[in-house]
């Protein structure tokens, strides 16, 4: 057997140079990116940050029962799940973090994980499928973290203006509607840009 | 005789070891888990005598001599986030690594930082 891993010597590290200091993190955000299969979400977080394998083993409760990918299984089994992860590094340790999560109900368990302490929440949307975004308002809503929807202007979505998605999904008149292209670098910053802005509205004061 | 149907064993088993056996069965943390982007570090202090740390503890604790964040040790590890949790968990317990900031800078950022992000996102 090999053991070499285990034989890295564990033992407090070398002093840091100022330049490795200046890239260690110091402050973290979070931002999640919800959306359903097919969305848009990996592209969006690829267009705009360096992005990063991530996936999770999770257990899945009797609440999955009956999903049909996951018929004849056992009641609780654990599955694998990809999460779309990206990363912007900015001076100062400042990191922002994104991360995309399948919008399926039996999956806000990390979506809560994610939720707690985050900047706020990109819905992206398709108008081809609207209602595929109702549930992920309804979870952002219900906890007061603050999002905007983004409307991904997939094939044959031009037809739509703001207003008429904006009635559609009936969400609050507050809450930031915008279109987006999101394999588009400056577009895809757009959004993240109309997140913080609308974020910056319900922030806490800076501590002493 | 009546060997086992199937009997993996070396190269059989496939490179994949099934997760939460690197947690000994454990699906969750015995605390509450670190947040995803928590900054956490090796505390310095060398693993007691009889403490045996499996490889991927190990491993985890070696990426921790510089400040890093659960979500970025999982993926630098190739470790599910939700393993890594609970062998961050262990390494919390045994005093070898910590959080570098105080727990209620977990609550929401402020404006402050805010700011800054945003200065640094339209600058993109």
């Amino acid at each position: 057997m090999n053991f070499a891993a285990s034989d890295l010597p564990v033992t407090p590290g070398t002093p840091a140079t100022p330049a490795e200091l200046d890239e260690d993190p110091k402050h973290t955000l979070k931002i999640l990116v919800a959306g359903g299969f097919g969305v848009g979400k990996t592209t969006l977080v690829g267009s705009v940050s360096e992005i990063r394998p991530l996936r999770t083993e999770e257990t899945l409760t009797d609440k999955s029962a009956g999903v049909d990918d996951l018929a004849g299984l056992e009641r609780k089994s654990t599955t694998t799940v990809a999460m779309d992860f990206g990363r912007l590094t900015f001076g100062g340790g400042v990191r922002l973090y994104l991360f995309g999560t399948p919008g399926q109900e039996r999956f806000w368990f990390m979506w809560d994980q994610i939720a707690y302490g985050a900047v706020g929440a990109i819905v992206l949307a398709d108008t081809r499928r609207l209602t595929a975004s109702f549930a992920s308002i309804d979870f952002f809503e219900r906890r007061e973290i603050p999002f905007i929807v983004a409307v991904n202007r997939a094939d044959g979505s031009r037809h739509y203006t703001i207003a008429q998605i904006r009635d559609a999904l009936d969400v609050d008149p507050h809450v930031p509607v915008m279109l987006c292209d999101v394999r588009d670098r400056g577009s895809a910053k757009n959004v993240l840009v109309a997140l913080v802005e609308h974020a910056i509205r319900f922030a806490p004061a800076p501590g002493p | 005789m009546d060997a086992p149907r199937e009997r993996w064993t070396g190269q059989d088993a496939g490179p994949v070891v099934r997760p939460y056996a690197l947690t000994g069965g454990r699906t969750r943390p015995r605390g509450a888990p670190f947040d995803l982007v928590a900054i956490l570090v090796a505390t310095g202090k060398a693993p007691g005598e009889r403490v045996r740390l499996t490889r991927e503890q190990r491993r985890l604790l070696e990426l921790c001599r510089r400040p890093s964040t659960p979500a970025d040790l999982a993926s630098e590890a190739d470790l599910p986030l939700r393993v890594v949790q609970i062998l961050l968990d262990d390494l919390r317990r045994l005093g070898l690594i910590e959080r570098r900031e105080p727990e209620h800078d977990r609550a929401r950022p402020d404006s402050r930082i805010l700011m800054r992000v945003l200065d640094e996102l339209r600058r993109l």
